[in-house]
């Protein structure tokens, strides 16, 4: 047989047939993985969430008398009135790992059950293992006299509200 | 009576499904072993030493053995149990109080549950204080490895499933956990397990589906590679 010539010089400059198939074939395979692991990963995180709002109403101003702590234990957060009359409301979420922390009458402190962290009555830790101080929510008060809490928004540690 | 026997085991459908005679000789008893699939995940011969029980105290079998009590029990649960909030809670109820054997089932899947767990680990421990990690086992003890995480994921996925106070909260102390991870990443992880910032309805869902398919097709997987390494060591 006569074997044509420049054959293995073809070989060694140009693609040859298989090779640009299997290019071909396994780019197209490359892009259709890609694309599905997006899809995939959109898919995976909810586009809408049926979770109750950040933003409640706390009752009106004068079911808090001065000097008061109360747990909304719903919302998860303590509406607080000073003795000077004005309010702030701080996350019950404990910082350390998400439990629901209490006020202690007896000791003036907020504890929590799971691991023994405690903070004061403005939410600064006192003692155990939370990372950082309980969270201090926006607070308002609407035409009405009703307080609205927004957990949305958070407000830095001297935020009142004078009513 | 023996004669009847020997019948048996001349006939077509006996042969069809034992292809070798009955193990007499030393060339018959390897292949009982490695024509039936059931056997055939042992290798042929094994070291002497390694079948005294008190080297490996048969914990990798029990492993197995616990897994298998763990798909049969909760794959009838699965019959009495919806994902829902919070229907769950009452599907657990029911299964409790209304349904027959239920509480017995229950219960054993969540006893086999803490033992395999145990178990699993004490296997781990065998394997290293005998050294059977060494060359050529190392890969097969990395393997061993992640199927310890995935028994601990497994039993911690389930653990939300009963929707009370102890599995949401075990479940919301988990979950902040990860939202530790480092570079914004835990946010993510965490909203991606729970399908949401909560530990709502999505998350139990979420946790259900890992718990009953992802998460045991994964381990099946890996055991089969596991014995497949086994049996080819010479291991029991």
């Amino acid at each position: 047989m006569d074997e044509k010539p420049n054959t293995e010089e073809k070989k060694d400059t140009l693609m040859t047939r298989r090779y640009f198939l299997e290019f071909v074939g396994g780019g197209a395979i490359l892009v259709a993985a890609t694309g599905s692991a997006v899809l995939t990963g959109q898919f995976l995180s909810p586009n809408v969430l049926r979770e109750p709002s950040l933003r409640f109403k706390a009752g009106s101003v004068e079911i808090y008398p001065p000097d008061s702590i109360t747990l909304d234990k719903e919302q998860k957060v303590f509406i607080v009135r000073a003795k000077e009359g004005y309010f702030y409301a701080i996350s019950a979420v404990c910082t350390h790992l998400g439990c629901i922390a209490n006020w202690k009458s007896e000791d003036d402190i907020i504890a929590c059950p799971c691991h023994g962290s405690k903070f004061d009555k403005e939410g600064r830790i006192i003692d155990g293992p939370a990372p950082r101080p309980l969270q201090r929510f926006a607070i308002m008060v609407d035409e009405q006299g009703q307080l609205i809490v927004d957990k949305g928004v958070i407000v830095s540690e001297d935020t009142i509200l004078k009513v | 009576m023996k004669k009847l026997l020997h019948q048996l085991y001349r006939s077509q459908v006996w042969r069809s499904i034992f292809r070798h005679g009955l193990p007499e000789s030393n060339r018959t008893r390897a292949e009982a072993v490695f024509y039936n699939f059931f056997l055939h995940v042992h290798p042929t011969k094994v070291r002497k030493r390694s079948v005294i029980f008190s080297y490996t105290w048969g914990l990798g079998g029990l492993s197995f053995g616990l897994f298998i009590v763990l798909v049969a029990t909760g794959a009838l649960l699965m019959l009495y149990y919806r994902p829902s909030a919070p229907q769950a809670y009452w599907d657990m109820k029911d299964l409790q109080f209304v349904v027959s054997s239920g509480q017995f089932l229950r219960n054993m899947h969540r006893w086999a549950a803490h033992a395999m767990v145990a178990v699993v680990f004490l296997h781990m421990l065998r394997v290293f204080y005998t050294g059977a990690y060494r060359p050529p086992k190392e890969f097969n003890w990395v393997i061993g490895v992640i199927l310890l995480v995935t028994t601990i994921l497994l039993s911690y996925t389930g653990y939300l499933l009963p929707w009370d106070q102890l599995s949401f909260w075990g479940i919301s102390v988990g979950t902040n956990m990860i939202r530790a991870m480092p570079l914004g990443l835990g946010e993510k992880v965490s909203f991606l397990l729970l399908g949401g910032n909560i530990v709502g309805e999505n998350a139990l869902v979420r946790f259900y589906v890992l718990h009953c398919f992802i998460i045991p097709v994964a381990a099946i997987m890996l055991m089969v590679i596991h014995f497949w390494r086994v049996r080819k060591d010479g291991g029991v």
